[in-house]
């Protein structure tokens, strides 16, 4: 098992594929706003409605985000870059950051479709995990997924999640109702199957 | 057509910002009236912030998303509380938050009544297929309240509540437009 907690040297934003980094505002925003034409990504990714965006849209939107982490102190927002070449596939997300109770929610998302099943989400999901739980020092973490994104919610069991709340046909979509799923895990469950984490990049 | 505003113990009403004030201001000096209605840090702001805020939502808060109301008891015809609902107009589905600041009218169904007004309005006003809420596990009078009017325990965050040392669990429920059509006399 790696060392997980003890060393402070440890890179809390490199993986093995894929690094966390900022925002970068000449290239990202073309990118990122591919992504939102791509419905399918958009349903899965947000309940809000699926929109289409420019990338002044997307400049816009980031602008926005980064003054929010400024001001409300809850939100911490990483771009998600391929190692080999540094190119953007993915974003990750914590929001929701309560202090005094020591919780927060996530969200991730890699972003083109050729990029997708390559295990990259699992490792930004370890890596955004570590951060959480070893650098925010929260005491739980949870994440919510739709009732038909399925992949979500394997790959948060894949990581000891529970399934703790099913918001019963919370969402519209497609002419019919869908439950919202709320999933947490807490620092003692992160730390006992840490190991497990290892296996799952 | 039923009277919407008006239920057996209590009315729902909105206050002039500068009268609601001074009641708020008195009602947040009690921490567990705070700590009963939100797992977050109790806050104290003075009257004149809270009434700016008041004065905030008659400015810019004719939005079709957010619906606060005040409860009075209908005996004596006073502010007692709160119920704001929160509408999300994609998805049909309306949040609900309540509290009653005057202490001498807990736990003898004001609240209850205020409630039934609240899924009267979610439902028949604002056209919701489901209400939410969320409630600590270390607040059972509420809870009893909510199970009373029909809402369902659809789930509990472990845990996610630090109070005096201790963990607590929140508790999230729901009511869908079916179950309460069913259990109410429209």
């Amino acid at each position: 098992m790696e060392k997980l907690m003890s060393d402070i040297a440890t890179q809390l934003f490199e993986g093995q594929d894929i690094r966390f980094g900022p925002i970068d505002y000449d290239k990202d925003p073309e990118i990122e706003a591919k992504w939102t034409h791509d419905a399918g990504f958009m349903r899965l990714y947000d309940v809000e409605p699926a929109r289409p965006m420019s990338a002044a849209m997307v400049k816009k939107q980031y602008e926005k985000l980064e003054k929010r982490i400024e001001e409300e102190k809850n939100l911490h927002h990483f771009m998600i870059r391929a190692k080999a070449d540094d190119r953007l596939i993915g974003k990750a997300l914590i929001a929701r950051i309560e202090w005094a109770n020591g919780n927060c929610t996530f969200r991730i998302g890699i972003g083109s479709a050729e990029d997708r099943r390559k295990g990259y989400g699992a490792q930004a999901l370890k890596m955004l995990l570590r951060f959480a739980f070893a650098e925010l020092n929260m005491f739980r973490v949870y994440a919510d997924a739709q009732e038909y994104n399925e992949g979500a919610l394997a790959l948060l069991r894949k990581f000891g999640f529970v399934e703790e709340i099913r918001r019963r046909q919370a969402l519209e979509r497609d002419g019919r109702r869908w439950d919202l799923i709320t999933c947490g895990l807490l620092k003692d469950e992160w730390l006992n199957q840490a190991s497990g984490q290892s296996d799952a990049s | 057509m039923k009277d919407l505003f008006r239920g057996q113990l209590v009315r729902l009403t909105m206050e002039e910002p500068e009268f609601l004030a001074k009641h708020q201001a008195r009602w947040q000096r009690d921490s567990e009236f705070h700590r009963l209605a939100s797992s977050r840090p109790a806050e104290m702001f003075s009257a004149k912030k809270i009434q700016q805020r008041g004065d905030e939502l008659v400015e810019n808060d004719f939005k079709p998303e957010r619906y606060p109301f005040s409860i009075r008891a209908l005996d004596g015809d006073r502010p007692i509380g709160f119920l704001n609902l929160w509408l999300n107009l994609i998805h049909s589905e309306v949040w609900l938050g309540i509290g009653i600041g005057e202490r001498a009218f807990w736990g003898k169904g004001y609240g209850t009544d205020a409630l039934k007004l609240g899924l009267q309005y979610a439902f028949m006003e604002l056209g919701a297929q489901r209400v939410s809420l969320g409630v600590s596990e270390y607040n059972p009078r509420a809870l009893r309240a909510y199970e009373k009017v029909g809402f369902r325990l659809e789930g509990r965050t472990r845990r996610d509540a630090l109070r005096e040392g201790k963990r607590y669990d929140s508790l999230w429920m729901g009511i869908l437009r079916e179950e309460w059509i069913q259990t109410s006399e429209v």
